[in-house]
């Protein structure tokens, strides 16, 4: 899923200042999962925005929402006449819902009230943690099924780096050395005969650095006759 | 001409490199002065690449001042500035300004440095850094493939080893792999744990991998008890007994002390099987080094023609 999180409130002021009637959009799927955008984020945060601006001596007029998932158009357009309504939204979807926003309705502002993360996995109550960077030839099967791309601070592929100490890793000491976990998986595998493989460069041309990526399945589009 | 350090290797003579860290700014007559201090001491010197990810004179120039004084350098590359193209045209750069031995490293991430807020490229790790250098030197291509008219022959390829990470049972196996790689010599982290060091030299050994590798115990002389308390709980990936950290704490000439356990430390790496010489890092301190590579021995250095 996708990990977000709010941003600070003094930023989203800033944002919405110049409005008087303000529309803030949540999303039913991975933001509210990590409680950053859903049903009660989306109140908490319109209430919070009331008492500040009111403290201000200004008033904005919020009306608030939550889709099924902000990143599909079939979604978004039911905020047709909400958005007829209003001068501005606030999106409290990730980076992609609040684009997804943008290109249904071109002409009004958006402006996005979280920050976007990572793609990761609640890990305990109330941690969240970074798992993939979607880096489009996966590796899993190498490394124990640990990523080093997302998890090592240095993305190292033939690691752990002189750094890694007692499991953690030499940046944070709170922080899990990728490279320990994945010794640790090949070891109970008993596969640690694969780590003695160099892994070769890799091809980041199949990540974000070979420019935007699209997936295309001429089979399903055949299918729905384009 | 051959790499100097290479010569005096490959003599099976007990090497002595000596590390140099430029300046924050561009003050040649920094480097001109460690260099000058150094040199006779030294069968290189090691020049760092934005140590601790701190913004400093480029490696590759302070080289090409070293090379210009007459001097070996050996320069440090790490992986996490430069993405493969400019490392292989720094590399291109360097061989023509007279650099035959590179070191080639991971770096430690730039959350330690002056610009924690930068990005970290690690395009490539420190293993592949070797394999591409490899490449370019042995088959006479560039990473991509295209044919290198004049290849880099000469070059003396490097890499860094820490006998005290974790997991320690791997670290044998990792050193391996940069020997496959294409690694000629290897300098280690500080040995201040010399009976780690021995377990670690032992499964060095047991693998054959002395055999394939020169192998440069590195020396790190403390300069105060401060320093020593200080890379025992702080530096990521050093291993400092308490022992040490004690007689430091205790030792009325704390200078005189810490140069006293380089030297016991020297004297056990020679003893020390699969150890071919040794790598001094007076970070801050460079101004020890002569006494302590006279006082271990190992002055004058070899010369060869
Ligand atoms: S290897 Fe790539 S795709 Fe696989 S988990 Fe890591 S970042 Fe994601
Ligand atoms: S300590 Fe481990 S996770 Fe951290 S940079 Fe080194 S190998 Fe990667």
């Amino acid at each position: 899923m996708i990990i977000a999180e709010r941003k600070p409130i003094k930023e989203i002021e800033k944002m919405i200042m110049p409005y008087k009637k303000v529309l803030i959009v949540g999303c039913n799927t991975c933001v509210t999962i990590c409680m950053a955008g859903g049903e009660k984020e989306v109140d908490i945060l319109a209430s919070s925005l009331n008492l500040l601006f009111k403290s201000k001596h200004k008033e904005i007029e919020f009306i608030k929402r939550v889709v099924e998932r902000q990143c599909e158009k079939e979604f978004v357009e039911e905020l047709k006449e909400d958005i007829a309504s209003v001068e501005a939204v606030l999106s409290l979807g990730c980076g992609v819902g609040v684009q997804k926003i943008v290109e249904v309705f071109p002409h009004i502002p958006v402006y996005p009230g979280l920050n976007t993360k990572s793609i990761g996995a609640p890990e305990e109550e109330g941690v969240w943690k970074e798992k993939c960077v979607a880096c489009g030839d996966c590796i899993l099967d190498k490394t124990g099924g640990i990523c080093p791309i997302a998890r090592c601070s240095k993305k190292l592929l033939n690691g752990p780096c002189g750094g890694s100490q007692d499991g953690k890793c030499e940046i944070d000491k709170n922080l899990d050395c990728a490279w320990q976990l994945i010794y640790d998986r090949l070891k109970l595998l008993g596969k640690l005969d694969q780590l003695e493989e160099i892994i070769p460069v890799r091809d980041w041309s199949k990540a974000n650095d070979g420019g935007p990526r699209e997936v295309i399945r001429e089979d399903v589009r055949l299918k729905n006759g384009k | 001409m051959e790499s100097n350090l290479k010569k005096v290797l490959e003599k099976g003579e007990f090497a002595v490199t000596v590390e140099l860290g430029p300046p924050k700014d561009s003050r040649r007559g920094i480097i001109e002065r460690k260099g000058e201090l150094l040199k006779d001491y030294a069968d290189a010197i090691n020049v760092t690449d934005n140590q601790t990810a701190i913004v400093r004179m480029s490696s590759i120039a302070a080289c090409a001042i070293l090379k210009q004084m007459g001097i070996e350098p050996v320069m440090q590359m790490v992986c996490r500035d430069r993405n493969r193209i400019a490392m292989q045209s720094d590399i291109f750069g360097a061989y023509a300004l007279g650099v035959k031995n590179i070191l080639c490293l991971s770096g430690d991430h730039q959350k330690f440095g002056n610009h924690p807020t930068s990005k970290g490229v690690f395009d490539i790790d420190s293993t592949q850094l070797i394999q591409m250098v490899k490449k370019m030197r042995d088959e006479g291509e560039v990473l991509g493939g295209d044919k290198i008219k004049e290849p880099p022959h000469l070059l003396f390829i490097g890499a860094a080893a820490n006998p005290f990470a974790d997991p320690f049972e791997f670290r044998a196996i990792r050193l391996a792999k940069k020997i496959r790689a294409g690694a000629n010599f290897i300098q280690t982290q500080a040995v201040f744990n010399v009976e780690k060091f021995k377990e670690w030299m032992k499964m060095v050994r047991d693998k054959g991998l002395d055999k394939k590798v020169y192998i440069l115990a590195g020396i790190i002389p403390i300069k105060s008890a401060r320093m020593a308390a200080y890379m025992k709980e702080e530096v990521a990936g050093l291993n400092v007994p308490q022992e040490i950290v004690d007689r430091m704490k205790g030792a009325a000439d704390a200078k005189k002390e810490g140069m006293r356990i380089s030297l016991e430390i020297i004297e056990q790496m020679k003893s020390i099987k699969g150890v071919h010489g040794i790598h001094i890092m007076a970070v801050g301190w460079e101004k020890i080094v002569p006494s302590i590579v006279d006082d271990a021995g190992l002055f004058p250095r070899p010369k060869f023609t």
